[in-house]
């Protein structure tokens, strides 16, 4: 065999060491402190594994745990299908193509804490134009600083509202490459619309929307600074999510190590859900 | 099954067209016989694509009207129209299977599965797909792919026609031989009408019965490949098939005789109407002959291309290119010629189209 010049490994070089300082040593002093006890004056005491089972049997963890599926698959069950369906209703060419591409982009330029702001001004039952509609028009009482289901609901709406954008133009970059002759040909074979999105548009869309359930996934499974300024994950515990929680442990509580451990659990999750959703959607591709 | 025919049919792409530029079909009056095989033949641009969609429904002319048996059609979508359509592209259904991509279009109407079933059988053994009906359809080469989009356009039995929109673009040069002979074949057995868009003239000539020859959105020729071959209606057709196409020489015509430079040339026979215009001269390669010193135009070699059966030899006189095409031996560039004219196969063109007309010596 033909000796290989493995110089080239040099040029990865730069590439590894900047991951090495802004991801893989960070990440090992958290792995660092989850299996350490440290009580200040960098004085660490060997923890093993207890931390790790600390969180994996807290009732808080738990619950912080379920508050963030229940979230995640909530705004999933709706902006999939709602983006899918603007995405189908969008024209395909003409004037309006750009207006609407620009009106669909423009939530998701907004910076997240201002999302969380602009949502939180919204609702107040006294001054915010959606706060006070609902309670002083329509007389229906709604306040989120109150109620866990009025909290509940603004902050999906505000998710839906933020970013169902985003899988509406992955659908629609999916439609858009469609051939005409594929709607020509079903024309021809007499297919009803349910058969056409079924048959031709769905398919077509398939690989699009795999990254855009992956891209909603972890983003909401990750999601901080939106409902953290926009209800504080009150009232009391109701919409604490996994990432608010974390960060009351870690930076309220300084509690290094039960944070790490939970950090990292956190991870493993999000890693190990992605990868089978990932998996699952894909592994019919190859299939004959 | 149906007569098609196409009445005083014009369109335009723009709203509001003004001149004939403006139409990608001009006046287009034409009756497709039940059954035939038909080619459209003619270059990228000329409108036979438009014409396609026309029949089928896909667009609406913007003048005329379509007869399916003298049942006014203009105003039918697709759907209703019963006719099938063969994409340039192959069009599948991914998620499908092979099966159930040729069921596809008679469970949309409604068909019973027994005769779905049995259609569906009867049409894949006519394209040897048989093995691969429990396939994805999505795993398929392009050419069976090509193949699935056939299937479904002649699943249907009762199809008015059934039309191929230069399917075979994307398929390997070896596959091209074999799914083209396959579709002749597949003629002869359902009988369907079927016309065939190419700008390929083998395709055409291979294919089809009739060939109607279009340029710039207008009919030139319709006829059968000997007639398109020996008796070009137009220099267009002339030029566009054949290999290479026709000899067209600018001439000169005094008192109904011919003049190729000085020399006067013996046509088919007489002209069918005195008239003014740019008068040509058509002779095609393969009825010219070439001598050391006969009778005839007087020429000099320039090329002798030797392109396997025979040989193209290019010749000048009176500062025109004339090709021949001879068997066996061939004089060397640079040679002092003459060539002569097939008088049977010598046509006078007037503006392009055919003046003369046959019946004059051998």
């Amino acid at each position: 065999m033909k000796k290989q010049n493995q110089r080239a490994w040099l040029f990865v070089l730069p590439v590894l060491l900047l991951v090495a300082f802004n991801a893989l040593i960070p990440m090992m002093t958290v792995v660092n402190y989850s299996v350490q006890e440290t009580f200040g004056d960098n004085l660490f005491f060997w923890e093993g594994l207890g931390w790790f089972e600390q969180i994996l049997r807290s009732e808080r963890f738990h619950a912080a745990l379920g508050r963030q599926l229940f979230f995640t698959v909530m705004i999933l069950i709706i902006e999939v299908p709602l983006g899918v369906a603007i995405a189908l209703a969008m024209p395909r060419q003409g004037f309006w193509v750009p207006f609407c591409l620009i009106t669909m982009a423009l939530p998701m330029l907004i910076p997240w804490n201002v999302v969380g702001a602009m949502w939180n001004i919204f609702t107040l039952p006294d001054i915010g134009l959606l706060g006070y509609f609902m309670n002083h028009t329509l007389g229906i009482s709604y306040d989120m600083t109150q109620d866990p289901v009025a909290a509940w609901v603004t902050i999906i709406v505000m998710d839906v509202w933020h970013w169902t954008s985003l899988v509406v133009l992955l659908a629609y970059a999916g439609l858009v490459s469609i051939p005409n002759a594929y709607y020509q040909a079903a024309e021809i074979d007499g297919a009803s619309n349910w058969a056409v999105f079924r048959f031709i548009q769905l398919p077509k869309m398939k690989t699009v929307l795999t990254i855009a359930v992956l891209l909603r996934f972890m983003d909401s499974f990750n999601i901080y600074t939106e409902p953290f300024v926009l209800t504080g994950g009150g009232p009391g515990n109701s919409t604490t999510l996994l990432s608010i929680d974390l960060v009351k442990i870690a930076l309220g509580q300084f509690d290094l190590g039960p944070a790490a451990a939970m950090s990292l659990i956190y991870f493993a999750i999000t890693l190990l859900a992605s990868w089978l959703f990932y998996t699952l959607m894909t592994m019919n591709d190859n299939k004959a | 099954m149906a007569q098609i025919k196409l009445s005083n049919l014009r369109h335009s792409y723009r709203p509001d067209p003004r001149g004939d530029d403006d139409y990608a079909l001009k006046k287009i009056d034409l009756t497709w016989e039940d059954g035939g095989a038909y080619a459209l033949l003619g270059p990228s641009g000329c409108g036979k694509s438009t014409l396609l969609n026309i029949i089928s429904g896909l667009l609406v002319p913007s003048e005329g009207r379509i007869l399916f048996d003298d049942q006014d059609v203009t105003a039918l979508p697709p759907a209703r129209r019963n006719i099938a359509q063969v994409f340039q592209f192959p069009v599948i259904y991914d998620t499908m299977t092979v099966y159930d991509n040729l069921a596809f279009p008679l469970r949309n109407r409604g068909r019973d599965e027994d005769i779905v079933r049995q259609r569906v059988m009867a049409i894949a053994e006519m394209l040897e797909v048989s093995d691969m009906l429990n396939t994805r359809a999505a795993n398929l080469s392009p050419d069976n792919k090509q193949k699935i989009s056939m299937g479904r356009g002649l699943v249907r039995e009762d199809v008015n026609v059934v039309m191929f929109d230069e399917p075979l673009t994307v398929i390997d040069p070896h596959l091209k031989w074999k799914l083209r002979s396959k579709l002749k074949e597949l003629h002869q057995r359902v009988k369907a009408t079927m016309i065939y868009v190419t700008h390929d003239q083998t395709e055409a000539l291979t294919f089809a019965d009739q060939v109607v020859v279009m340029q710039d959105g207008e009919v030139v020729q319709i006829g059968t490949p000997v007639d398109l071959f020996e008796r070009p209606a137009h220099t267009f057709v002339g030029h566009f098939i054949g290999s290479p196409g026709m000899n067209v020489l600018p001439c000169d015509v005094r008192g109904g005789v011919a003049f190729f430079g000085d020399k006067e040339l013996d046509l088919e026979g007489p002209l069918a109407k005195a008239g003014e215009g740019r008068a040509e001269v058509g002779i095609r390669p393969e009825f010219v002959s070439i001598s050391g010193n006969g009778p005839g135009v007087p020429a000099t070699v320039r090329k002798v291309s030797d392109v396997g059966r025979h040989k193209v030899v290019e010749a000048i006189a009176f500062d025109q290119r004339v090709h021949a095409i001879l068997e066996g031996e061939a004089p060397n560039a640079g040679d002092a010629v003459t060539l002569e004219f097939k008088r049977s196969q010598t046509r006078l063109y007037m503006d392009g189209w055919l003046a003369s007309t046959p019946g004059g010596g051998a």
